[in-house]
Order: C-alpha cells, then structure tokens, then sequence
C-alpha cells in the first residue's frame, strides 16, 4: 500500500492505495466522483480526461501514486453550486451530447483547450484538438458548436484563466 | 495488472540502483508502459518512476538543441526557442498523438520504446541526434537496433538527448487514420555537409535512413531531384492499413513534401 494526497476539486484527500490504483479508480471508487468516465481504459477515448495541476491527461493512464501531490479538477468541480460553468451551459444549450457518456471528458478537453488556444476557437482547430476524445453518438458536429460557444462564453465570463 | 513495488527516487543515482534490479521498469509517461501493464503484456516486479529527477527542459547553445529526456512532447511543441532552431522538431512533437497524451509522454519514452511507427526516431535519425544515458553517448543510428529494439543495456537510462541544428528540415506524417500513428513519415534535414533523410513507419526492422534520396538532394535540394528515384518495397511493411508498395510510394511522396516544405 502506498500514501497518495490529492487535492480535488479544492478538496484535499489522502488515502491508502495499492500502488496499481488508476487515478481513475482513486476518484471513481475511492472518492465516488463517478463523473469520470472509463470509455476504453486503453488511453484511446477521453472521457476519464481530467485536469492535473492544470492540464488534461488520461486519468485511466496515470497511477494516482505517480500524481501525489498534485491538483486534480474533474468534472464535478467545475461548476459553482448551481450555476454551471460557461462550458457546460454551452453543451447543454447546443446540444452537444446524446447519451453523455462521453461528455464530462469533452467538456474537461475543451475547458483544457481554452487555456491552451483562448476562448476564439474556429472549427478546424476544435476538430484538431478533440483528436484524443472519441464520441460514438453524436457524429461531433454540436460538440464543436458547443465548444465554440462555451469558449466564447468563457473569454465574456473571465473564466479562460479557469 | 500485476503487483508492482513503484519508486520516485529523487537522484539519478539512486534511480539507476533501482533500475538494475532484475525485473525492474523504468517509468517516464507511462503512455506506453502502463497499457502494456494493464494488458499484462509486462508483468515488472518494481516501476521506478524517472518524474522526480527533474531531466525535463530545453536548451538551445552553440548549434545544438538538448531536450532532457522527461521533457513532455507539449513543451517541445510549444518552446518557442526550439521553434525559431528546429521548427521541424517542435512541429513534429506537436503531431504526436492528442493533447492528453503530449502533456504526460517524453521524449526519452518515446525514443526508449523505439516503436516502428513513432515519431521522434525519424528525427534523431535524420538530425544525427546523439543520445546520452547515464553511462555513456550513442549516436542514433547505434541506438535504434530493430522494432522495440535499442542499444540500451538493462537498467540504463537515458538523460537527454542532443540535436545539432541543420539549415533547414522538415517532417511530413501520414497518418494511420485511426490510431494516427505514422503509415510512413519522412524526416528531411539539410546541413552544410549534406543531406539525411529518415524514414519512420515504413521499414519493417524500424526506422531508416533513405542513402539514394540523400545522395541525390546533397548535389540538389529540389523535390525533383529525387523524382525519379525509384524506393523498394522490399523490407517494407505490409499489414491492412497499406501494403508494401503503397508505403513505397509514400516514402517518395511524403520526401519530396518535406524538402519543398523545409525551413
Ligand atoms: C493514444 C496514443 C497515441 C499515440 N500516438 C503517437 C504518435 O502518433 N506518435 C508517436 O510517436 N507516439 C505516439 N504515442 C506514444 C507516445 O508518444 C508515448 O508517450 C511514448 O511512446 C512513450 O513515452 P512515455 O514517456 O509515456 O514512456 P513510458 O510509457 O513511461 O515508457 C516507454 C518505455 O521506455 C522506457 N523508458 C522511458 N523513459 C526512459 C528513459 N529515460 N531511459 C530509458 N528507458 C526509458 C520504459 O521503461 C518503457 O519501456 C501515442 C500514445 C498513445 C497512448
Ligand atoms: S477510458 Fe481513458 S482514454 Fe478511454
Ligand atoms: S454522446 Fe454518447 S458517446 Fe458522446
């Protein structure tokens, strides 16, 4: 067993793992932050995508041993109580999921795309940088929309600089 | 996976004891290593994790470019000195993969793993890249023996690696369109002495270097002047993505982008 202290989503945790744990695992079944998705556990899909001390990695790819100390946001903590992030409005308003199962990994994608690329994005780039987020239902065309919109919406909200 | 004993040490030092055991890993991004782990495909009785050695950065002195070999591909996209010395080397960094895999792979894992279809072999090929570890320098064409297959020893660990800066270079991927790794990229490099030209995803013992396409562009840097030359398709790969001769093809293709895209 091995010590791990996260701070998530402002929270600071430490719990005693076995050094195998995924950080996937470490926020779904330790933490019960099952907003984290595992699509494909094989580093193909994105929907684990979470941000570690500010950049989006594959969380079903990193042992939570190997991030101790580090800062994670994950989708949970990205709105503020009820109001939800630029982000997330702008998926809901545009509808940019259908099932949602891919969702909190796109808009953690987008969110991390913005910091990198600023909140004027057109389509091209979007389609780009969504290269390691796959969706199977929606054929990508409201999730670029919403990104556009939610960065937008981002840059008028402050929020770029997360 | 299996059960593992993981180590962060914090020198070198003690990183290459740990390494030396016997059925030790090291670990820098873990992109490859901890998919093989979870396919128990590796089965390592130790990880020690190279992240607290602090082998990350990018410097730019005398005609040369040295990248520790933690530096993530993202910062080597992004260095904007790397930019103005090698654009073709940041442009390179910045193809690999998706975001989320540039912000934790290195450099050093990438060249370690030496995976036929990987990026980064076909630069250090093509640049004359020398690679350093903790005991010795190997240029690259000593490092890169066969598919998953390098001069390292057991426990050896690379520390950085050191490109000389060309004139003028470029580096053109065609991309698997799945999983967008290299059907065949070409890595072109001028220098004053001459020209190098690497190719990565094609060969089937790894990564190459293409001996007429040099001779004929250090007489002419022009995509016509490699034209005509002719590239075998024998010793090339075959699979369900492109056979031999449609990789053939591309190798002259991908060439003739590269040197009219150099700068
Ligand atoms: C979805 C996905 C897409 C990808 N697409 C591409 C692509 O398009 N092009 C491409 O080139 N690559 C691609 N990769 C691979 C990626 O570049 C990896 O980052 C790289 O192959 C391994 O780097 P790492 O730092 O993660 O190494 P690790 O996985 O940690 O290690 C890989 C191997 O190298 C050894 N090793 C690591 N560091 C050292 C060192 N300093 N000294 C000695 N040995 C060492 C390890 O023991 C291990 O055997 C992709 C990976 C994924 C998951
Ligand atoms: S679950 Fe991590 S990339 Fe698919
Ligand atoms: S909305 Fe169903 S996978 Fe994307």
């Amino acid at each position: 067993m091995a010590s791990v202290t996260l701070s998530v989503n402002g929270k600071s945790v430490t719990r005693d793992v076995d050094a195998r744990t995924l950080l996937v695992e470490f926020l779904r079944e330790h933490m019960r932050l099952t907003g984290t998705h595992v699509g494909c556990d094989t580093t193909q899909c994105g929907c684990c995508t979470v941000h570690v001390n500010g950049e989006a990695m594959k969380s079903c790819t990193l042992l939570a041993v190997a991030v101790d100390g580090a800062t994670i946001t994950t989708i949970e903590g990205l709105a503020k109580g009820q109001d939800l992030h630029p982000m997330q409005a702008a998926f809901r308003e545009h509808h940019g999921l259908q099932c949602g199962f891919c969702t909190p990994g796109m808009i953690m994608s987008a969110v991390d795309m913005v910091r990198r690329k600023g909140t004027d994005l057109d389509d091209k780039t979007i389609r780009e940088e969504l290269e390691g987020n796959i969706c199977r239902c929606t054929g990508y065309h409201n999730i670029v929309k919403a990104i556009h919109y939610g960065a937008e919406a981002m840059g008028k909200a402050g929020t770029a600089a997360e | 996976m299996y059960p593992f004993n993981y180590h962060r040490p914090g020198t070198l030092a003690d990183a290459v004891k740990l390494a030396g055991a016997d059925e030790a890993k090291i670990m820098a991004g873990g992109m490859t290593l901890l998919p093989t782990m979870k396919q128990r495909l590796a089965a390592p009785s130790d990880i020690v994790d190279l992240n607290g050695l602090g082998l990350s950065g990018i410097t730019v002195a005398s005609g040369k470019v040295t990248i520790g070999a933690m530096t993530r591909h993202a910062d080597v996209a992004g260095s904007a000195e790397l930019q103005k010395a090698i654009p073709a080397l940041a442009e390179l960094a910045g193809m690999i993969g998706d975001p989320m895999v540039r912000h934790r792979g290195t450099i050093g894992g990438s060249v370690a793993n030496d995976d036929p279809a990987a990026d980064y072999p076909s630069a250090c090929l093509a640049l004359g890249a020398t690679i350093v570890t903790n005991t010795r320098e190997m240029s690259a064409e000593d490092f890169f023996v066969g598919l998953f297959e390098t001069a390292l020893q057991p426990g050896e660990i690379i520390t950085k690696i050191i490109f000389p800066v060309p004139e003028k270079a470029n580096y053109q991927k065609f991309r698997n369109p799945a999983s967008r790794y290299a059907i065949v990229g070409v890595f072109v490099a001028k220098f004053a002495s001459g020209v190098r030209v690497a190719v990565t995803g094609a060969g089937s013992g790894g990564v190459f270097r293409q001996n007429d396409f040099e001779a004929a562009l250090s007489k002419d840097f022009s995509a016509k002047a490699i034209e005509g030359i002719a590239q075998s398709a024998d010793s090339l790969n075959s699979d369900i993505h492109a056979d031999a001769a449609y990789r053939a093809h591309l190798i002259g293709v991908m060439a003739r982008r590269a040197v009219e895209a150099a700068r």
